[in-house]
């Protein structure tokens, strides 16, 4: 079989490419990261709808504020880590609560980033970004999906937080997949336990699948990428079926995926959900695949996850 | 010759006007931000009843003149200055802060009329900034004006968007400080110092202006002198006093964000309408 591995980032700066040359109201912000992003490619080809701000990410936010209010689609892009990191108030104030078609766009978010160390990653972003009103999250799991799920988004008007990877990935879509926001998709059905992943956990959970199989457990697998608004039907179906949940997340368990996939069923259809994720900690310096390893964000934990619940029945 | 057109009865009229309707509106409200509304009322009666091109009745006009309220607890003279033009009724104002009003404590965009949700202190310069940026885009000449206060000069943003608005050679940006001296603590020069304000602007590549912020006419040819600079982004420092109009209120940082109650106000404009 041939594994096509892909970066995000480049898949996002050929999105911008191509959506930029259809539609002159999109228009590009960097903070000082561009070259490591790869809008600088967008800088490029159209320098005039590309402005870096420099290291002043608030101020960055801001901007595209004034943009989009002056009719613009302000795409706003640097490391995950300062935004939103540096700039929670300017997202908050001036973009969600107004409601404007500003579209951030973060790369390196989550532990993958790898050597740079906690100081560069992010736990807690996806959170963050979860809890404000307005706020639309989404965290593609390849390249594909990341410019479908971009495409679509220029259709939708409203604040959007994208979060990217920095890591390469296995490529999990074609391009002709069907990938909207909102509708999250089954990659593989199954009847014992659901496991729905976001990001680049979306292969490890693919992976868990395969392991499960063998052990003869049938397990469904759900790309939740848009995490606000959670595509509740399709998790609520598939928790009718299987009746056990595990999330598998590279984040925080608080706020995340784990924690809107337990709000829903919660409150509509009580099942157990186990959540794979970054257990209130920072991470540290180490090398991607290390550093999934070290904080549990495997296939074997996915599958230990999943043996337990549905064992426990 | 210019200087003979400024209609300044008209305008020391609506000032008037606009003093009386921000102390009634916060009274009403108990609450408010009334210091900082009342040193700012010339700046705004001198960019809406004279110098921005704008229409109450086309609110989105595309080309119209764009007014940034980055100090949003101002929202009292921000409402009163709208209402006033004639961009929703005048017996609104009474509505401020209660629940189900337009008239939020900071401004958004319930109220036609208001370009920017300023409240949040430092986003507002980034926001004109944005609008300044797409005018250029689009090879419109509307102008961006943004209201900043003194105390806003602490904010680190207002400095990373003063960096930018001269990278951008934004000649069609003016940013206005309100400097009255008094922020929420108390002075801002015990509280945080931020002079030598004007060198500040300065070293960041602005063109500086400095006038008596309560002088209609030292403010119409400032911004006049704004509109005509090329290639530079003007700021006009205006030295106002908090407060201004009510005696007891100048310079007395308690009423950055009190409201004097409602017989001390009758009273008030009594004697206002008198004046």
């Amino acid at each position: 079989m041939l594994v096509q591995m892909s970066s995000m980032r480049d898949a996002y700066a050929q999105a911008l490419l191509d959506l930029g040359s259809k539609d002159f109201r999109i228009v590009v912000l960097g903070a000082d990261t561009s070259v490591s992003i790869k809008t600088s490619l967008f800088a490029d080809r159209y320098p005039d709808r590309f402005f870096n701000v420099g290291i002043a990410e608030a101020n960055m936010i801001g901007i595209a504020a004034g943009l989009a209010l002056a009719g613009k689609i302000p795409f706003v892009s640097t490391y995950s880590a300062f935004v939103p990191g540096k700039c929670l108030d300017q997202i908050r104030n001036a973009i969600a609560y107004p409601n404007l078609d500003v579209k951030i766009v973060s790369s390196h978010g989550g532990l993958t980033v790898g050597p740079d160390g906690a100081s560069h990653q992010t736990v807690e972003d996806v959170a963050a970004m979860r809890a404000i009103p307005r706020m639309h999250v989404v965290v593609p799991a390849d390249a594909n999906s990341t410019i479908a799920l971009i495409s679509h988004s220029l259709m939708l008007s409203g604040p959007f937080y994208f979060r990217l990877s920095r890591a390469n990935v296995t490529e999990i879509y074609t391009p002709t997949d069907e990938i909207r926001v909102g509708t999250a998709n089954i990659l593989k059905e199954g009847s014992d336990v659901t496991i729905i992943a976001t990001g680049v956990m979306v292969n490890e959970a693919l992976e868990a699948g395969r392991l499960l199989s063998r052990e003869g457990v049938s397990a469904e697998i759900i790309d939740s990428h848009t995490l606000k608004p959670l595509d509740s039907e399709t998790i609520l179906k598939s928790a009718r079926k299987t009746g056990a949940i595990v999330t598998a997340e590279e984040q925080t368990i608080i706020g995340g995926l784990g924690s809107a996939v337990s709000e829903t069923v919660c409150e509509s259809y009580p099942v157990p959900v186990s959540k794979v994720g970054i257990r209130d900690t920072f991470g540290e310096s180490g090398e991607h695949k290390e550093l999934l390893v070290k904080y549990g964000l495997t296939p074997q934990e996915i599958v230990k996850a999943s043996k337990k619940l549905v064992g426990s029945r | 010759m210019e200087q003979e057109q400024i209609p300044t009865g008209m305008l020391l009229q609506k000032a008037v006007k606009i003093r009386t309707d921000i102390l009634e509106m916060v009274a009403e409200a108990k609450s408010g931000h009334p210091g900082g509304s009342l040193s700012a009322v010339e700046i705004l009666v001198s960019l809406f009843f004279y110098k921005m091109r704008h229409d109450p009745k086309l609110p989105d006009w595309p080309d119209r003149d764009r007014f940034v309220l980055s100090k949003g607890h101002a929202a009292p003279v921000l409402f009163a200055t709208l209402a006033e033009s004639g961009y929703f009724p005048v017996s609104e104002l009474k509505t401020l802060r209660k629940l189900n009003s337009r008239l939020q404590g900071h401004p958004d965009f319930r109220v036609p009329g208001v370009e920017f949700p300023g409240g949040s202190l430092g986003i507002g310069l980034s926001a004109a900034i944005g609008m300044a940026l797409a005018a250029k885009l689009d090879k419109n000449d509307y102008r961006v004006y943004a209201l900043l206060g003194d105390g806003e000069m602490d904010e680190g943003e207002t400095w990373e968007a003063a960096m930018a608005a001269s990278k951008f050679k934004l000649d069609n940006l003016t940013a206005i400080v309100d400097r009255n001296g008094i922020q929420q603590d108390g002075l801002t020069e015990q509280i945080m110092p931020i002079e030598p304000l004007g060198y500040k602007w300065k070293a960041f590549n602005w063109h500086v202006l400095e006038v008596d912020g309560f002088d209609l006419r030292q403010v119409i040819e400032a911004l006049e002198k704004a509109e005509n600079m090329r290639n530079r982004p003007t700021v006009i420092i205006a030295h106002t006093v908090k407060g201004k109009g009510v005696s007891f209120m100048e310079w007395d940082p308690a009423y950055h964000g009190k409201a004097p109650d409602k017989d001390t106000v009758r009273k008030l404009v009594e004697h206002m309408r008198l004046e």
